[in-house]
């Protein structure tokens, strides 16, 4: 947002030709041009990695050709873009069963069948990949990780490493790093011990990155099916940052959240936002009906003999001692509309300023 | 602030901090209560800014810090000062921006030639060179450096005079009105920007208009249809005091822990009690509710329909995702039914109409519709009309206020209450990441229990090894209001002489009965980050000082 645009370039995504920032990616330009190529490392947050390299295309400049990574090579003036011919779908191809072949039967994936289709599997229905293309490889084995809060099942790992980098570089909580090589690599907290041990601090944002069904909400996976949940985009109810979540639901029941990636919030949470901002509204201890308090204990009231009853007594308590004997105690957790309300009744409704909110507390 | 630049909000936008040279952090424990700002304060320092810290624990922020000051209680402003008598004595405030777009100067130069380094020093404990230090450092990056404070600035006595010390170090390095530098408060609760922003508060109309300023009461008054109160009502403390003399006989309380989340739990509960009705609308059976005549049962955030405004003046949609609960009612709907048995003649029926009322009323949200929420997502106000962008940061070319800057001296007042030898330890309060205010939500989320088991009396090692305190150990701490159990936790996140609590579980430790009720005199903010304390141990054993 600080960085200066001196100068535009032109580039040509599949026929198409758009105008582009002087620093930007291949990537960018293929975006802004409304085309679409898997990216199963790339996390704007973190910046380009290049490791998965499904996001492989065609350039041409100056007429020669090269295939490149498009999240980490820069776009150039008057380059030209190929992003779907035909070596490229049948590279991708390969590259996707190449992962599967990595990874537990598509239809077991925890994501997919609690939440949303992941991008892994996504992009192999897209590409027509198939899960047994090649040999599989031996499933890897489960860390053992009491944490109520993260599911860690690498039988769907890529590899890719957005966790890592999202813990490392963008939380920089450093809780989870790459353990092992090649094959036998895994992600692993320092020491492998459980994540209850280390310095996470369960922000979530793992879950929230992680492309395949490796990372998830243990609150709520397994409990919820990916096709009957609804989301709803809103604001978390916690401090004043505002970040952006959507709310999951089924069948009208609250289910979990998300964060939501449009949002100035960028996607980020914290323990509270991602774990714990829906269970309280589904509490046994909600209060569900009005409560007139009789002889010193609450009774069940209905919703006139409450507003009927609190009507009459301020109204008594108005003409006995004035409008300035009440007071009307605002809040900074409703919606600025009630808070609006509020200070309108206070003025209008009873006829005092005594109005206040509790931004003090 | 609002007195000196127009308004008290953030200057810059949450996603700037992260693009300073220089980011001042003082009395905001970041990590903990604002984690998502604190991930742009830690990238800034990955871009290669300067992170100072002032705070007098050792807080978790400090990993990222160039520099810690580690300042007593309470001693801001003769810190502030001192830098100001820095940047002054050799030159090195932003000459021209002090010409052009502020005040007061010449006062304030001779005002802070009194505060040298070597004076702050003695009083708030950071060496006199690690205070030349940083002030060098803060004009060095004038014109990119940021300023965030929270609660830890403004929950004390002399809160508004801490706030105006430190608006005055930004004016003095030209970081007002400028990408990626100004001054922040960052809010505590979701919508305490909202909240303010609609008017409920004593003294403003919707949009911060002052109800005794000529022509705006009789804007409201034409607008509203009705006659409207001339004078001034009064702050929440000051209606407590007034219940205990029954000159308050009546309130309406929505959605607030009052009696746990106030200071000097005792008093806000005897306030209340002294009144004659009381009407609570909340979601839970709080212990301000138990207190109530008449308890309304309201719905969630996840049932509401509204708007949010964030800490950065970001007007945000929320959105109900389910159905309130049982017979629960929002709190839109419920007012708007008060509001009609109260006679109050209105076409309103949804959160639209009255946020279309009130924008309409409010210069600075005029231009913020539901229709734009919904298409380009969180506005920032100002906004005055539909065609504006929004601001991204304040005070761009001239004050909010619309006259120069003031620069306000202002002197050091110690904390309300001072230890001595009956109460030798400062309590200082505060917020942990997992929990949340009085814990009404975070305590009931699964797992949670985990994270933070319970309130833990956060003691210096070497003052737990003086009173012979071992870890986990409960204990009673005692002020001159009351008193509560609670586990020991040794920590060099302390300081010595001082310990630190939250006040997340109400149930088993009201942190909130040992508070002082002392308050700052402008803003009536109570001052939670200083009272007297003794720790006791629970087999009767008083035990020694911890002073030195």
């Amino acid at each position: 947002m600080t960085t200066e645009i001196k100068r535009k370039l032109n580039v040509e995504v599949n026929g198409i030709t758009i105008e582009c920032a002087a620093q930007a990616r291949v990537l960018d330009a293929i975006n802004e041009a409304g085309f679409d190529v898997p990216t199963l490392c790339y996390d704007e947050r973190t910046g380009p990695q290049g490791t998965c390299r499904m996001c492989l295309v065609e350039v041409e400049v100056e007429g020669k050709t090269q295939q490149v990574a498009a999240c980490t090579a820069f776009a150039s003036d008057g380059m030209q873009v190929a992003t779907h011919s035909d070596e490229i779908v049948d590279y991708r191809k390969t590259i996707l069963e190449l992962l599967l072949s990595e990874t537990s039967s598509p239809t077991a994936c925890p994501k997919c069948i609690s939440f949303k289709k992941c991008e892994l599997h996504d992009a192999a229905e897209q590409y027509d990949a198939k899960w047994d293309a090649f040999p599989s490889l031996v499933a890897r084995e489960k860390p053992k990780d009491p944490n109520p809060f993260i599911q860690r099942d690498y039988d769907y790992c890529i590899s890719c490493f957005r966790c890592t980098n999202i813990c490392n570089d963008w939380e920089q909580a450093g809780a989870i790093t790459v353990h092992g090589r090649g094959q036998e690599n895994s992600i692993a907290s320092f020491f492998n011990n459980d994540l209850l041990q280390s310095p996470c601090t369960f922000c979530g944002q793992c879950i929230n990155t992680c492309p395949t069904g490796a990372l998830t909400d243990k609150k709520i996976v397994g409990k919820t099916k990916a096709e009957d949940l609804k989301r709803t985009k809103t604001i978390c109810p916690y401090c004043g940052v505002g970040c952006g979540i959507h709310l999951l639901s089924e069948n009208g029941q609250l289910k979990g959240t998300e964060p939501d990636f449009d949002a100035p919030s960028r996607g980020s949470l914290c323990v509270k936002g991602q774990f714990a901002s829906w269970e309280f509204v589904k509490s046994e201890e909600r209060l569900k009906y009005p409560l007139i308090k009789k002889n010193g204990a609450f009774e069940r009231a209905s919703w006139d003999e409450a507003l009927d009853l609190m009507t009459k007594r301020f109204t008594e308590i108005r003409e006995e001692s004035g409008p300035d004997s009440i007071v009307c105690w605002s809040s900074a957790r409703s919606v600025t509309e009630a808070n609006y309300l509020m200070q309108k009744f206070s003025r209008v409704g009873i006829g005092t300023n005594n109005i206040d909110n509790c931004s003090r507390t | 602030m609002a007195v000196m630049v127009g308004k008290g909000a953030m200057t810059n936008s949450i996603e700037e901090l992260a693009g300073t040279d220089l980011l001042l952090v003082a009395g905001s424990n970041t990590t903990e209560a604002h984690p998502v700002i604190s991930l742009r304060m830690k990238r800034a320092v990955r871009n290669g800014a300067k992170l100072i810290v002032i705070d007098p624990r050792k807080i978790e922020l400090t990993k990222w810090a160039t520099r810690h000051l580690q300042i007593n209680i309470g001693t801001d402003i003769p810190l502030f000062n001192a830098f100001a008598h820095v940047m002054i004595k050799e030159g090195l405030y932003d000459r021209e921006y002090v010409e052009k777009r502020t005040e007061g100067f010449e006062e304030l130069a001779k005002h802070v030639e009194f505060y040298t380094p070597e004076y702050a020093s003695e009083i708030c404990g950071v060496p006199a060179n690690e205070i030349i230090d940083t002030a060098r450092e803060y004009a060095e990056a004038s014109g990119k450096a940021a300023i965030c404070y929270t609660l830890g600035i403004t929950e004390h006595s002399c809160g508004s005079h801490n706030v105006q010390s430190i608006a005055n170090l930004g004016m003095l390095g030209g970081n007002f009105g400028k990408l990626n530098a100004g001054v922040n408060p960052l809010r505590g609760q979701n919508n305490v920007q909202g909240a303010s922003d609609s008017g409920a508060l004593p003294t403003d109309l919707p949009g911060y208009q002052k109800i005794e300023r000529p022509g705006v009461r009789e804007k409201f008054e034409a607008a509203w249809g009705s006659e409207l109160p001339k004078r001034r009502g009064i702050t929440k403390i000051t209606a407590m005091n007034q219940m205990l003399r029954g000159r308050v006989r009546g309130v309406y309380i929505m959605g607030e822990n009052t009696v746990v989340s106030d200071p000097n739990t005792n008093h806000a509960q005897a306030a209340l009690e002294a009144t004659d009705f009381i009407v609570v609308q909340d979601i839970f059976m709080t212990d301000t509710a138990k207190l109530a005549d008449v308890v309304l049962p309201a719905a969630s955030f996840a049932e509401s329909d509204g708007t949010f405004a964030n800490s950065e003046r970001r007007v945000q949609r929320v959105r109900p995702a389910i159905k309130p609960v049982g017979e629960s009612r929002t709190d839109v709907d419920i007012l708007l039914d008060v509001m009609k048995r109260f006679g109050v003649s209105q076409n309103l029926n949804t959160s639209s109409d009255v946020w279309d009322e009130m924008r309409r009323l409010a210069p600075i949200l005029t231009g913020i519709s539901y229709e734009r929420l919904d298409k380009e997502g969180g506005i920032q106000w100002p906004c005055p009309s539909e065609d504006h962008p929004g601001t991204q940061y304040l005070h761009k070319d001239e004050m909010d206020s619309g006259i120069p800057g003031y620069f306000a001296p202002v002197d050091h007042i110690p904390p309300a209450e001072e230890t001595d030898s009956e109460y030798p330890i400062i309590l200082t309060t505060g917020r942990r990441r997992s929990t949340y205010h009085t814990g009404t939500q975070t305590g009931r989320a699964s797992s949670f229990g985990l994270l933070v088991p319970s309130e833990m009396a956060e003691i210096n090692p070497d003052d737990a090894d003086q009173l012979e305190l071992s870890d986990g150990e409960i204990v009673t701490v005692a002020s001159r209001r009351g008193s509560v159990e609670v586990p020991i936790k040794i920590t060099d996140k302390s300081p010595h002489g001082t310990i630190f609590m939250s006040f997340a579980f109400p149930e088993l430790t009201q942190t909130n009965r040992l508070t002082s009720d002392a308050y700052d005199f402008i803003t009536e903010t109570p001052e939670f980050k200083a009272c007297a304390v003794r720790i006791d141990k629970l087999n009767g054993t008083v035990t020694a000082t911890a002073s030195d």
